[in-house]
């Protein structure tokens, strides 16, 4: 037997011994399942997809309706996930900045404000978070007659937000393509100006020039081609608002607890990634005669991304995850309609999970591609 | 010949000690650090005031029922009244003293592994020991204790279960994915790397419905796990992925030099895993799993959506009481207090231990 001594033998041994238990456990499992299936009458197959779903859905933006399919109810649950997840990386980022710069403020009180609410919301779990948004501070809001109002445009009760929906009319389309041509010409700007920088040393307003032209070429298409925007108001009706964009308690509450939870990793990824920088780095800036912002802008920030940048994009693959906990308030995102309602219709728990799960895979997978490519990108380039 | 002139005293240096100095420093150093210092008390100033007022001021303490709650604000009687509720749930009343019982040893054991003093040998055991007795004790049905069936158990006693029990098991689970990933033999290294960032990929919450939905199916007919056992199986197997990539950012910590001395020496695989490379790369990883843990203890709220009676869930349940309707803002502060305190109180173990490790890899 001295053959088992060898370590490629070994190897092999071992694998096979792996391939053989690790079939064996997915051919019982596979067996057991098809006997518990055929036991109970679950159906099988893909094709549930095509059935009605026979449910409504409270907020969807496609069109849906009782007699949509569970293919339907896949896509809209697909898309809300989405939306608050964009809406929550948004604003996540924005506060998470600003409390990460805070943190690092010469100010005393700043500095510990912002070390108290990083300490506070990071240490209670986000699904005790969107609870207490929703049942607690989005359920204590007055009723709709008693709404507050802002500007007779906004208001603000107990069944959420109404805001003014912008109505695109023809020409619109005009002010669509003066962003596009301000993007570009920005980026033309840029590289010019960057060239001009190297060969001559002469600086350009390269921000403020773009920031201009961002503003004022689709100022001026609105205006060339007569105002095309119209404003679609709430208004109040009977017992409820009609008109313009509501956003229900149930996606604010989602919304805010995902915000301010995920703010503190940000923050704490962006504090971390400036405490990285040497301070050998900013003290060369200063002998080298740069002003503070010039040191922040070309010295500071450029390596502080470096390495804040990973951990704040793995923060916002777990804010897409945490939307899932949806499921515990009823905003219809992809776990609460999909794996949720559309499970209990048809049974079929096999199918929905596989999808799910796949889902969100998919967009993992997505997230760290772009991580990677990130990563390659901004690797010290070392001659 | 020079005449002496006397000159006139400097000034003193301004003083740049004491509280004076300090307040000018940090608050009024420029007038945009002035305008930072009055937004923060205004911040303050709209918090806490209405804050205190609520939890304490306005609040009530004394008395037993809803009627005894008089003021604006906190009703804290609610609290002292279902404090069973939270921290128990549905445990037998007789029966309580194991429970508590319990949870003592758990905090002994708890402080014997915090404390430098103690032993090796005492740590490692009282955390196996752990387990099996607490298990016995609040699970019963030997020595003549009476059985008490896990759907009674509740609040935080049954969150610091799931927690206790997703962490004792998903750590050995972890580290075999780890080593499975760094091995040199592909199809282990595939199935590791495709578990761990397949469970990565996916929310908890769709982990916990496949364990409670879909695994049932994957069994023979009458084998039958209760509710608890299911979120267990769930919370262990989407822990030990985490805890895997912690200890394989230990294993990379490790120089290549250890493993070749290892090797020299002619240890086997797994001599050098047990004896040089896991006692370093645990080490190094403790920090990143006391994190790890963090995240675990608030997920245990997860398990609310498929129906366990944890701490959180027992916020309804206790607000949706008839004679104590609508207290679930005194709930989801008390009930937000414990896990802060829980979670609070390990990161900043991690923290002192990451400061320890610092210095002993100090040359």
């Amino acid at each position: 037997m001295s053959f088992l001594r060898d370590e490629k033998v070994r190897g092999i041994l071992y694998q096979l011994i792996t391939i053989v238990a690790f079939a064996a456990l997915a051919l019982y499992i596979a067996h057991n399942t098809a006997q518990n299936i055929e036991a109970r009458g679950i159906k099988t197959g893909f094709d549930f997809l095509n059935h009605s779903s026979g449910f409504d859905i409270t907020e969807s933006p496609i069109h849906y309706t009782t007699k949509s399919t569970h293919w339907d109810v896949y896509k809209v649950g697909l898309i809300n996930t989405l939306i608050v997840s964009f809406f929550g990386i948004v604003l996540t980022s924005i506060l998470g900045l600003i409390i990460g710069v805070a943190r690092l403020s010469s100010n005393w009180i700043i500095s510990r404000l912002a070390a108290t609410y990083i300490e506070t919301f990071r240490n209670i779990p986000v699904l005790l978070q969107i609870l207490f948004w929703y049942n607690v501070v989005l359920a204590a809001m007055p009723s709709v007659r008693h709404s507050y109002s802002f500007f007779n445009s906004i208001f603000i009760n107990q069944r959420g937000i109404f805001v003014p929906k912008p109505i695109f009319l023809n020409g619109s389309i005009y002010i669509a393509i003066a962003v596009v041509v301000a993007l570009i010409l920005g980026w033309f700007i840029h590289k010019w100006a960057k060239k001009r920088l190297e060969e001559t040393g002469r600086e350009f307003p390269v921000f403020s020039t773009n920031l201009a032209l961002l503003i004022i070429l689709p100022l001026i298409a609105y205006y060339a081609t007569g105002k095309p925007i119209n404003f679609d108001y709430p208004v109040l009706k009977g017992f409820n608002f009609e008109g313009g964009k509501t956003y229900t308690p149930e996606f604010l509450a989602l919304l805010f607890a995902l915000t301010i939870y995920t703010a503190t990793f940000i923050a704490e990824a962006i504090r971390s990634g400036i405490e990285a920088v040497n301070k050998g780095q900013k003290e060369a800036a200063q002998a080298l005669g740069l002003s503070k912002m010039q040191s922040l802008k070309l010295v500071i920030l450029p390596q502080a991304i470096r390495v804040a940048i990973p951990p704040i994009i793995s923060q916002y693959l777990n804010l897409i995850k945490n939307s899932s906990l949806a499921a515990a308030i009823g905003y219809p995102e992809l776990v609460t309609v999909f794996a949720g309602t559309s499970l209990n219709v048809t049974g079929q728990a096999l199918e929905i999970m596989a999808i799910t799960m796949g889902t969100y895979l998919v967009i993992s997978i997505i997230v760290s591609l772009v991580l990677n490519w990130f990563n390659h990108k901004m690797k010290i380039k070392e001659r | 010949m020079a005449v002496y002139e006397l000159k006139t005293a400097k000034k003193p240096p301004i003083k740049d000690s004491g509280i004076i100095f300090w307040i000018r420093k940090n608050l009024l150093s420029s007038p945009s650090n002035i305008l930072m210092t009055l937004l923060s008390l205004y911040i303050l100033y709209i918090i806490i005031p209405p804050f205190v007022k609520w939890a304490f001021i306005d609040a009530n303490f004394a008395g037993h029922t809803k009627a005894d709650c008089t003021g604006d604000g906190a009703c804290w009687i609610f609290i002292r009244v279902k404090l069973k509720m939270f921290i128990f749930g549905f445990y037998p009343e007789s029966e309580l003293w194991r429970a508590k019982l319990t949870m003592a040893l758990g905090a002994l054991t708890v402080a014997f592994a915090v404390i430098d003093r103690v032993p090796k040998s005492v740590k490692i055991a009282s955390i196996l020991i752990l387990p099996i007795v607490s298990f016995i004790l609040l699970y019963g049905g030997v020595f003549g204790l009476e059985v008490v069936e896990p759907s009674k158990w509740g609040g935080l006693l049954l969150t610091l279960v799931i927690a206790t029990v997703g962490i004792v098991l998903s750590f050995p689970i972890g580290i075999f994915l780890a080593m499975g990933r760094q091995s040199k033999l592909p199809i282990i290294k595939t199935l590791s790397v495709f578990y761990i960032e397949f469970i990565r990929g996916v929310p908890l919450i769709t982990v916990l419905f496949m364990a409670s939905i879909v695994l049932p199916l994957f069994f023979p007919e009458g084998v039958n796990f209760n509710k608890l056992a299911r979120a267990l199986i769930g919370i262990t197997l989407f822990q030990a992925a985490y805890v895997a990539e912690n200890i394989r950012g230990g294993f990379q910590a490790i120089p290549k030099g250890q493993y070749e001395a290892a090797d020299a020496l002619g240890l086997t695989y797994w001599q050098k895993m047990r004896l040089i490379i896991l006692p370093q790369a645990i080490k190094v990883a403790i920090p990143n799993l006391v994190g790890t843990f963090i995240s675990l203890f608030k997920d245990t709220s997860l398990v609310m959506i498929i129906g366990l009676f944890d701490l959180l869930s027992m916020v309804k349940l206790t607000a949706s009481d008839r004679d104590w309707l609508g207290f679930d803002t005194e709930g989801y502060v008390f009930v937000a207090l414990i896990y802060w305190v829980f979670n609070f109180a390990m990161s900043r173990y991690s923290k002192r231990l990451e400061k320890k490790l610092d210095t002993n890899n100090r040359d």
